[in-house]
């Protein structure tokens, strides 16, 4: 927008009884120029170059094998975030807590699943079988239930798995620090006042850490979106999974390529637009006025 | 006469090696207002914070209406009250904050009707009536649903009042009202104040408003290094200080 539209600073303006004339900036015009030709080049390379294949591209890119593999990866995506929030809230809060032993056991977990790559999780718990044949639960020194490993854990549960505690413990450090942000002094005053504890945490704490944890809690959903193509190494029809297959069998790779990176770019655009929302709500009372939407400034402009 | 609302015995505090409370008594009568003055690192709040037990004290008994704050007296011992127990005894006593610790998440009517609705279980409707009353009684009939961070500091510390009253409590703390507030903005928390005093309100107030202790003050109460160093009315106490350390203190203040 600020591409197209000519840099402001141009005109004059008519106060009361001066002239004001807004300071120029040259600089703004030669560096939009800039970026303007630079954009100019790009576009026509991608079009005229043959080597994108955009026929190719089009072709695939709502090619029913296609959507059916982004379906998976939005469910794991999904599935991975959900499952790793609900597991990072326990984990801050043992982290954050007082007592000696939960603290160390969160510490240890995150420090755990932070330090293993996430191929090599995946890897080992498709591989669980290899290790135990089966799986008991049961009363300690009592009767119990035994499962075999190889039906308990099918190649997506691994990968579920897998991305959930990878998840949780990021998931608890971002957690941890939105709850650390929050003034020593609304504890106090919830405190003072009252309040039941959970209303504390919920009603008081909760929503003014949210402001901290939205930023980072989307970025962790961006990059588990994209974490989600590691996962072809145990041979689930996720999006990356499957434009290796089609490449595999027709050899068009940039082309195929391309439909994989232009999802995972719609699907981060959409995420980015609903955390902005989200930031907004949260951001009431926080700021003096809250700034219009990109959406209430263009109905703005219009109007004007 | 008949029981005190609040009465303090022999409480003593400590952070690690440093004695902030050193044996404090101190008894207020129902709609009184106690003004404690000190310098800076006297223990003035740390006194009022261990009287809703905010702060846990070593030695001593803080006692609301003749009930032990925080414990429970069985068989000759003190049992520490579990949480629940010493939230019910919080929601008796207001607490009003130097920062105002308003919660910025919530207009100013939510701030006010939080701790009715959270903390004594009251029906909605009533609680939002009362709140709206509240608020119009400290002046701000007109900002019901504006957020903190819109209202100025003088504004900020008069809902943190309304909000403290709204618990209907039996005694209010206050530790520095005024301190965080422009010079112009101080008479009208002050003046909020001084309508809580004439209406019977018992109120422990730190502050260094010399003129408000004057008026306002039943009791006048100087505290150095974690002692009571002197008390009395403020007649007494602001001008013929007994002791040295009152005397050189308030020729600083005033
Ligand atoms: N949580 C704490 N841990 C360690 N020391 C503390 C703590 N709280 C207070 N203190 C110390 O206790 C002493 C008394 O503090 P307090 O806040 O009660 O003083 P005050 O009389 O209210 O002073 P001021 O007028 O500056 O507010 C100070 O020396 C302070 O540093
Ligand atoms: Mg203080």
């Amino acid at each position: 927008m600020s591409v197209l539209s000519p840099p402001r600073g141009t005109g004059e303006t008519k106060t009361t009884d001066e002239l004001v004339v807004p300071a120029r900036h040259p600089w703004r015009w030669a560096g939009t120029a800039l970026v303007l030709v630079l954009l100019a080049q790009l576009g026509h390379g991608l079009a005229t170059n043959p080597g994108w294949e955009w026929g190719t591209f089009t072709g695939y890119f709502l090619e029913k094998s296609v959507i059916d593999a982004l379906l998976v990866t939005l469910e794991l995506t999904l599935a991975g975030a959900v499952l790793g929030f609900l597991g990072g809230i326990p984990l801050a809060a043992m982290r954050l807590s007082r007592n000696p032993v939960l603290a160390a056991v969160s510490w240890t977990y995150i420090w755990v699943f932070r330090s293993v790559p996430l191929i090599v999780q995946l890897l080992f718990w498709a591989n669980l079988g290899y290790l135990y044949d089966t799986l008991q639960i049961g009363i300690p020194f009592g009767p119990g239930w035994s499962f075999s490993t190889t039906n308990l854990i099918s190649s997506f549960g691994a990968a579920l798995l897998g991305l959930a505690l990878h998840e949780a413990a990021f998931a608890g450090e971002i957690i941890r620090a939105g709850l650390l942000s929050v003034d020593q002094g609304q504890h106090e005053a919830a405190a003072a006042l009252g309040l039941p504890r959970r209303r504390q945490f919920l009603r008081i704490v909760l929503p003014q850490a949210m402001r901290a944890i939205l930023p980072n809690a989307a970025n962790l959903l961006v990059n588990l979106l994209k974490s989600t193509s590691i996962v072809y190494v145990l041979a689930i029809g996720e999006l990356f999974y499957q434009v290796q297959v089609v490449y595999g069998r027709n050899g068009r790779v940039v082309p195929l390529l391309m439909v994989a990176t232009v999802w995972y770019v719609i699907l981060t655009a959409l995420l980015s637009i609903l955390q902005y929302y989200v930031e907004r709500h949260f951001a009431r009372g926080a700021v003096r006025t809250l700034p219009p939407t990109p959406f209430q400034r263009l109905k703005a402009a219009i109007r004007r | 006469m008949s029981t005190p609302v609040l009465e303090i015995h022999g409480v003593h505090k400590s952070f690690g090696t440093l004695d902030v409370l050193r044996g404090i008594d101190l008894t207020a009568q129902a709609g009184t207002v106690t003004v404690i003055l000190g310098p800076s690192g006297s223990g003035k709040s740390t006194l009022l914070r261990s009287i809703n037990h905010l702060e846990k004290v070593d030695r001593g008994r803080v006692r609301l209406d003749g009930e032990l704050i925080g414990y429970r007296q069985a068989g000759g011992k003190l049992h520490e009250l579990g949480e629940r127990h010493i939230l019910e005894q919080r929601a008796r006593i207001g607490f009003v904050f130097q920062n105002f610790n308003l919660f910025p998440h919530l207009t100013a009517l939510e701030n006010v009707a939080e701790a009715p609705i959270a903390a004594l279980k009251k029906p909605k409707t009533q609680v939002y009536d009362h709140a709206r009353e509240l608020l119009a009684r400290v002046g701000l009939a007109d900002k019901t649903d504006v957020y903190p961070r819109q209202l100025s500091g003088g504004q900020q510390q008069r809902v943190a009042i309304a909000r403290a009253l709204a618990l209907e409590p039996r005694l209010i703390l206050f530790d520095e009202p005024t301190s965080a507030l422009d010079p112009e903005l101080v008479g009208e928390v002050l003046d909020v104040l001084r309508d809580l005093a004439a209406a019977g309100t018992t109120m422990i107030v730190v502050t260094h408003e010399i003129g408000f202790a004057r008026e306002a003050a039943d009791t006048v109460i100087f505290m150095d290094e974690g002692r009571i160093v002197e008390q009395g009315p403020p007649a007494q106490v602001l001008d013929h200080p007994r002791h040295e350390r009152t005397q050189s203190f308030l020729s600083k203040v005033l």
